[in-house]
């Protein structure tokens, strides 16, 4: 038997056993058009510190990070940094934890990872910040008055909710076929305007989360950018030490 | 100034003082330019020496880690804990920290990568076979010391798969009768995974099992050299040489195997950059999402896998359920019952009636208790050892047994032929299957449980065990093909 055939008994028989997996609801994720050019960026910076970070700590970034998107540090100072003295500073949030839990249930997460921490097999993390930030709706059993369509019961309010407006979730009660009535998401509808169309808040919603996904590494376009070049150089090593061995193999008989 | 001449002699004079004290030359002529190898290596005889520099790069690179490194669970002003902020900061602050963080990540996946299938290039051509037996078991031992160092390495970051995947873990140990209980809460250092398990993971992880791996691969490599390498062919080169004892199918190892092998470490570091600057997470499998959420003790996450090269044996843990358990008792009486009637040596004939005393009281044990779970009370403890283990215990049993039962295979294979190119179809198609099942394994470890896969990994489990178990007996019964006097070589 040759190796190319042992290989394909191989690849055909994990074909065979492999039954594909009947997953459990998956969460349904729109797209986010992430961009990481410095407009979206700085656009997206000004969102975070104007909605994000009264509550969510980034302490793993500090001000002058910030510098990276195409900002100078009197930018920062001027327009963004509300709660350090220094541009050094770490990006930490103004509330305190024990009043957080108070009035949350529980502290809000650190936001630096999210876009990261929050990938799956459904969907990259920007994915599912995209999909979560716009499926906000209002829902008054709820202690703060808000729900949201991919994480139900979320403990966080419509932050942006004056941007996007109130929005209204449609549910039609259905049989599962097994007895039970499931309530079945119909789709969100916008009852009152906020600041911004439908199309002005997804732009923006775009922005944040493109700023969240540079925050969860900011050097990871240097990071792909250096790689090339280390592709380049070994490989010309590569090239290299095969033309040695031909050689060196050439008196092998 | 010195002539090119004067030079050498320096050299020369400078050599011959240190080989008066020290066999340098000695050394370096026995593991380097008189070692003689076979000629035939193919890209299999790569992985040895792959995995080699995957250790250096791990320890290099874990030097730079630990000097910025944390290992503190308290929280800091920002209500993240220290050790995984200070990785963060690694990535962030430290200059050309990120690439260092990411390589030891990577090279963590890709010395389980090169380490299996180095392993599998040893059950392709029969590498186990006798005089080998040494060179394998250290090799078993370097398999389990990595399984030591990638589980408490894991822990260090600590988000949230860290956490519980050590939880779940050190869990394991509950499942032993008696002690098991008592057991965790010692090796945790606390009732769950706290700051004093991250202290102690942190000192096995960069001391107490690297010294031991570099020890070991030492041991690897004087074994090996002692006994000389085996070959595609499986024929020992050892016994046709030339007048100056010189092996006619060998060549020095440098230059020829040397530049053959920097040809494979560049190949290798092109892969590894690959990964590293493209895809660090490795689409989830390298660096868990999970993990990039900071170790919460109170909130669970929904579920908890392992990082992929342990999930074919975390899915032989999941698969052995109490319903599960006949089926192994079976497998395990086929292999009693054979190797009875096979072999009149009365030790091993011994080993059989304790191997079915303990079968009896595993399996009818836990009917009697109606396939109950044994509640973790030292006196209860003790009734269920006389009278059953639960299905856990097994399934531990499963786990690190399956490991080990690699171990056993210079002994297993009573074939005529070490390499597969002169073994029978059976053996061919056997090692299929077993491979199948190990990836398949490999894949339900991923996922979270369901019946199909449970199923599923419960047949691979057999097929798995029953390559061992039944190898005595295949590996006699297969067709093999007349042996050359020589290598084959183009």
């Amino acid at each position: 038997m040759s190796m190319k055939k042992i290989l394909a008994a191989f690849g055909l028989g994990l074909i065979l056993a492999m039954p594909v997996q009947a997953s459990g609801p998956a969460a349904v994720l729109d797209r986010a058009p992430v961009s990481l050019d410095a407009a979206s960026l700085q656009a997206g910076a000004k969102l975070f510190v104007n909605y994000c970070l009264g509550c969510h700590g980034a302490s793993a970034l500090r001000y002058n990070h910030l510098t990276q998107i195409g900002l100078t540090e009197q930018q920062i100072k001027d327009n963004l940094m509300f709660t350090a003295d220094k541009v050094g500073g770490q990006m930490l949030t103004a509330m305190r934890m024990e009043d957080a839990k108070r009035w949350f249930g529980a502290a809000p997460p650190d936001l630096s990872l999210i876009a990261r921490a929050k990938a799956s097999a459904s969907g990259s993390g920007a994915d599912w910040l995209y999909t979560y930030l716009r499926q906000f709706y209002r829902d008054d059993s709820r202690p703060t008055g808000w729900n949201n369509v991919l994480f139900p019961g979320v403990g966080m309010p419509h932050a942006l909710w004056e941007l996007q407006g109130e929005q209204q979730a449609r549910f039609v009660t259905r049989d599962d076929g097994q007895g039970n009535q499931v309530q079945h998401f119909e789709g969100l509808e916008i009852v009152r305007p906020g600041k911004l169309t439908k199309e002005e808040y997804d732009a923006e919603v775009a922005n944040l989360v493109s700023f969240m996904v540079w925050m969860a590494e900011p050097g990871q376009e240097s990071r792909r950018a250096i790689g090339w070049v280390v592709l380049a150089v070994l490989g010309v090593l590569a090239l290299l030490s095969w033309l040695l061995k031909r050689a060196y193999w050439k008196d092998v008989h | 100034m010195l002539t090119a001449k004067e030079l050498e002699d320096k050299g020369r004079q400078a050599l011959a003082w240190v080989d008066e004290r020290f066999p340098l030359s000695v050394l370096y002529k026995t593991h380097v330019s008189e070692y003689y190898a076979p000629k035939n290596f193919n890209f299999w005889y790569l992985f040895g020496s792959m995995a080699l520099l995957v250790l250096v790069i791990q320890i290099v690179t874990g030097i730079f880690l630990v000097m910025h490194y944390k290992p503190d669970a308290s929280l800091n002003a920002a209500g993240v804990p220290v050790a995984f902020a200070s990785v963060e900061y690694i990535m962030r602050e430290v200059p050309g920290g990120r690439f260092i963080r990411y390589m030891h990540s990577t090279g963590a996946s890709m010395f389980f990568i090169v380490v299996y299938l180095h392993m599998f290039r040893g059950l392709l051509y029969g590498s186990y076979r006798k005089p080998r037996e040494l060179v394998w078991l250290f090799g078993m031992a370097i398999f389990l010391c990595l399984m030591g160092e990638a589980f408490f390495g894991y822990l260090l970051p600590w988000g949230q798969m860290s956490g519980w995947g050590a939880q779940v873990i050190v869990n394991l140990f509950a499942a032993i009768p008696v002690i098991g209980p008592d057991l965790s809460v010692f090796i945790r250092g606390d009732f769950v995974v706290s700051d004093a398990t991250l202290n102690r993971f942190f000192a096995f992880h960069v001391i107490a099992i690297p010294l031991v791996l570099l020890g070991l691969v030492t041991a690897h490599l004087i074994a090996l050299h002692e006994v000389g390498s085996n070959n595609p062919d499986g024929v020992e080169i050892k016994e046709r040489k030339d007048e100056q004892g010189i092996p006619l199918d060998g060549i020095p190892f440098h230059p020829y195997h040397v530049v053959k092998d920097v040809l494979g470490a560049v190949v290798l570091l092109i892969v590894f950059s690959i990964i590293v600057f493209f895809m660090p997470e490795g689409g989830g499998y390298f660096l868990e999402y999970n993990n990039f959420m900071p170790y919460d003790q109170l909130k669970t996450p929904p579920h908890i896998a392992p990082v992929w090269y342990f999930t074919p044996y975390y899915s032989m843990l999941r698969a052995t359920t109490s319903s599960f358990l006949p089926f192994l008792w079976l497998l395990v009486a086929l292999i009693v019952g054979l190797t009875w009637r096979g072999c009149s040596c009365v030790w091993i004939r011994r080993a059989c009636l304790l191997v079915v005393a303990g079968a009896y009281w595993g399996f009818f044990g836990l009917t009697l208790f109606g396939f109950t779970k044994p509640p973790f009370d030292l006196a209860i403890a003790g009734i269920h050892l006389g009278l059953g283990l639960d299905a856990k215990f097994w399934g531990v049993v499963m786990m690190g047994g399956s490991v080990m039962l690699f171990a056993l295979l210079p002994w297993l294979d009573r074939s005529p032929v070490r390499s597969i190119r002169y073994k029978g179809v059976l053996y061919k198609a056997i090692l299929a299957v077993f491979v199948i099942c190990f990836l398949i394994l490999g894949y339900y470890g991923t996922q979270p449980p369901s019946p199909v896969g449970n199923v599923v990994s419960q047949i691979c489990t057999i097929l798995y065990l029953a390559y061992f178990g039944l190898m005595p007996w295949y590996s006699k019964l297969d067709k093999c093909k007349p042996v050359p006097e020589r290598l084959t070589w183009k």
